[in-house]
């Protein structure tokens, strides 16, 4: 591979624009992948903030800090902000940056959409953002946007409503870029198959957010008409329904929940095996198992609705398929297990979040099939415990794949190696507080807590007071994160070269670090037998 | 006799008022139902734990003895259809061992024919109108003045010293112990949600739609649980208080309530109309 690397170098005959112009007019896909990246990172930290007002109102039961409609509206958008605005960009941007790299491409297929999808965002979010300057507030009706309730949002609804279209149209384009680039413009000798399994993660991501990022279109256009034209699909007393928007919301939101997991599958499948130092075990079957996972996140979305009154057969067959997607989301995790199995580990920083990520995200899988048990999930639905289950999936599942991502390819961006001591204190702090904060929301769910409370009766206060010091630390913790980042970025570190770690399996290893502006603009040759995970 | 029946209702507070600090699980309730879905609960949490033992047993093996510092050299195998085939069917069947019981229970819970006494429970922003189907009864039931002169910013007042802080009303729904009660929910306004875990219930009220839900309370007692759908700013303060009392008790509470409302307020309740 080292002829590639010199090809590379000679066609590097034109760098970046110089200034604002390189960002604002960017095509390039390393270009458009930094600020993702830079965003959700920005958006983490807005969100973060609206965490940290939750949680410091219930440090202790009583109002000390904001009156119940600001709580509600601080659930609402931290949700929002961090769906829209962190998790789901950041991996886009991983994807713009890696996949080129990743499938020996040039750059993204269709170049100037990708520019378009992005600088949507920050348009997106800054009239979401704006809603808490309004008369009436930001929406408050939680990020599920249940008709009746956010029908009595303030001014901000029609703003709430198109913003949500913008990250719609955003991720529509993101998704139709990221499927040209696979299909097409794969290095000659890379078939289906032979494919990264980052790659193929986020294949069949793009085609679930083409999916139903249309249906939450859908879904949002309902409740604008509803407000404002006249109709009354989700009124009862026009004729409506309004757990019929219940139904259409989560047809999107349960396949939703796997467009943020999936990438971080593929993202895991990468970094075990270069730190195992071992191909990944069962590289096929685990596309398979992405495949299956894909399919059954269509069928399953009632399992978000048992208390709203279903016919039994439907509740048991939503509870049935839901038990299913245990089978597959295994088969995943014993494939990983199966990887590290008689390998020859070594346990840097991204192979420390994405052994995180492997005990973590599997209790988030636990209490996942005990959500799917209806009994006992009409308990839980609405409770804490449910409020502990999903983060427990999207922070040391998704945002522990995503920082793991980062440190594994940062030396690859930025041509630094990061500082290996702080990377190891910023895991063990975040891993450490992430269980603080999250674990016992599970008890909290099961004594009866209520979630989107912003008070609560007092044989609470004990949990919520650690859960609130935990969050703390959290928050904190994260900063630790952008000064490791920041000093990359500025040139500071050992210099990283072209392989980074200990031979890594996969194309994005045999450009050199940092990547030139320009890469495989010849197409690379990949030796015959190889697979690259 | 009315004066009795509150002493009475206050001591019940008292008494059960004081769950433990630091609670970590579901309770048992006090109807069969709850306490079927209360071992289900502990069924597949023990299977959960099993299945951590092993795969995190695992890892935790791996982690301490396929590490580069011991000197190993990695392996090079990277499938095996017998491994694989072996951990896909497995969970099948575990999930199956799961599934059957909990679809039995699911069929109980969704069996309320014949019911002893049917409540139309109506949620407003932010409170409950309990009717007594067929008899002429219906009050409004809100946060206890104790707990709401406490919640407000400000207040001055520190919550720990409320009785009951938040789980309180003024007017508890009132059932008979041992009596299937058929309860049938709607809205007002905007989704709410009747959730008592001691009486394994929880059911949203959707207005313009009639849900239904039963529980046959086999303790007497005093049963607090909340409004668990986000329904605005007060979602956090209209709590559900169920008090469960002897047969006799409950007829003549009902007796009591069946008196016209000029009466009725000569004790301090907040009658609504019907």
């Amino acid at each position: 591979m080292s002829t590639a690397v010199a090809d590379i170098e000679t066609h590097d005959h034109h760098g970046p624009e110089k200034g604002l112009r390189r960002w604002l007019f960017a095509t390039n896909h390393k270009d458009i992948g930094t600020m993702y990246l830079v965003f959700s990172l920005v958006m983490l930290f807005v969100g973060g903030t609206m965490a940290m007002v939750i949680r410091s109102e219930l440090l202790s039961p009583g109002l000390q800090f904001v009156n119940p409609d600001f709580f509600n509206q601080m659930t609402t958008m931290h949700a929002l902000v961090m769906i829209f605005g962190a998790i789901m960009p950041a991996f886009v941007g991983l994807a713009n940056w890696m996949v080129p790299l990743m499938i020996g491409a040039p750059d993204m297929a269709l170049p100037r959409m990708n520019n378009l999808s992005f600088w949507i965002l920050p348009f997106a979010f800054t009239i979401l953002l704006s809603t808490l300057f309004m008369a009436g507030g930001a929406p408050a009706g939680g990020w599920t946007m249940y008709p009746p309730l956010v029908l009595q949002t303030g001014d901000a609804f029609p703003f709430l409503i198109f913003s949500i279209h913008l990250m719609g149209l955003s991720s529509i384009m993101g998704a139709i870029n990221i499927i040209v680039t696979i299909i097409n413009m794969r290095a000659p000798d890379m078939s289906l198959l032979k494919m990264p399994m980052f790659v193929w993660s986020w294949l069949i991501t793009a085609y679930l957010l083409i999916a139903v990022m249309p249906v939450l279109a859908g879904a949002v256009t309902m409740l604008l008409t509803d407000q404002f034209f006249g109709t009354s699909f989700f009124l009862a007393a026009g004729g409506g329904d309004p757990v019929m928007y219940q139904h259409i919301f989560w047809f999107f939101g349960h396949p939703e929940v796997y467009i943020m997991i999936l990438p971080a599958f593929g993202v895991v499948s990468e970094i075990i095996p270069t730190f195992a130092r071992k191909p990944l075990f069962g590289h096929d079957s685990m596309v398979y198992a992405i495949s299956a996972i894909a399919f059954l996140s269509f069928i399953v979305w009632a399992h978000h609705m048992f208390t709203v009154g279903m016919p039994l057969t439907g509740q048991l067959f939503f509870m049935f398929a839901t038990m299913l997607i245990a089978v597959p989301t295994g088969v995943k995790i014993f494939n990983w297990t199966a990887t590290m199995w008689r390998g020859a580990m070594t346990f840097e920083t991204p192979m420390l979040f994405a052994l995180a990520f492997l005990f973590l995200f599997t209790i988030g899988g636990f209490s996942g099939v005990m959500t799917a048990i209806v009994p006992a999930d009409i308990q839980y639905q609405d409770s804490y415990f449910v409020v502990a289950h999903f983060h427990y999936v999207l922070v040391p599942g998704a945002l522990f794949a995503i920082l793991g991502a980062v440190y594994y390819w940062l030396p690859k961006w930025t041509g630094r190696r990061y500082d290996e001591k702080l990377g190891q204190i910023h895991f063990w702090l975040t891993a450490i507080f992430v269980n603080v904060t999250f674990f016992p929301m599970h008890f909290l769910g099961l004594a009866g807590m209520p979630r989107r409370i912003p008070d609560y009766a007092t044989q609470f206060s004990d949990w919520n007071f650690v859960a609130s010091i935990g969050a703390f630390g959290f928050g904190l913790s994260q900063l630790l994160f952008v000064y490791i980042v920041i000093s990359c970025m500025r040139g500071r570190g050992e210099p990283a070269t072209a392989e980074v770690w200990d031979h890594p399996k996969g194309l994005e290893w045999t450009v050199p670090s940092p990547a030139p502006y320009h890469t495989f603009e010849e197409p690379p040759r990949i030796p015959s037998a190889q697979t690259f995970s | 006799m009315i004066r009795r029946l509150s002493l009475c209702v206050i001591g019940l507070l008292v008494a059960t008022g004081a769950r433990a600090d630091w609670a970590i699980n579901m309770p048992r309730g006090v109807s069969e139902l709850s306490a079927e879905t209360y071992d289900l609960h502990m069924m597949v949490f023990n299977w959960c734990v099993g299945i951590a033992v092993v795969v995190f047993g695992a890892m935790i093996f791996a982690i301490v003895r396929h590490r580069k510092s011991r000197g190993v050299t990695p392996a090079k195998f990277s499938h095996s259809m017998s491994a694989e085939v072996t951990w896909t069917i497995i969970p099948i069947i575990i999930l199956l061992i799961m599934a059957v019981p909990a679809a039995e229970t699911m069929i109980r819970i969704e069996d309320s024919r014949e019911p002893d006494l049917t409540v139309v429970v109506t949620g407003y922003q932010w409170k409950w109108h309990y009717t007594y189907q067929g008899e002429n009864v219906g009050f409004y039931s809100t946060l206890a003045r104790s707990s709401s002169e406490a919640r407000h910013k400000g207040a001055g007042i520190d919550p720990a010293t409320v009785e009951n802080y938040l789980l309180d009303v003024d007017k508890p729904l009132v059932v008979p112990k041992g009596a299937k009660v058929r309860v049938l929910l709607t809205s007002n306004d905007v989704i709410h949600s009747w959730w008592v875990p001691d009486l394994s219930i929880k059911k949203d009220a959707i207005p313009g739609f009639m849900n239904e839900t039963w529980f046959q309370a086999e303790q007497t007692g005093v049963f607090r649980g909340q409004c668990a759908e986000l329904c605005g700013i007060d979602h956090a303060y209209m709590p559900v208080v169920v008090q469960v009392v002897e047969p006799g008790e409950f007829r003549a509470w009902m007796d009591a309530e069946r008196q016209p409302p000029a009466a009725a307020a000569t004790i301090g309740s907040t009658s609504g109309t019907r």
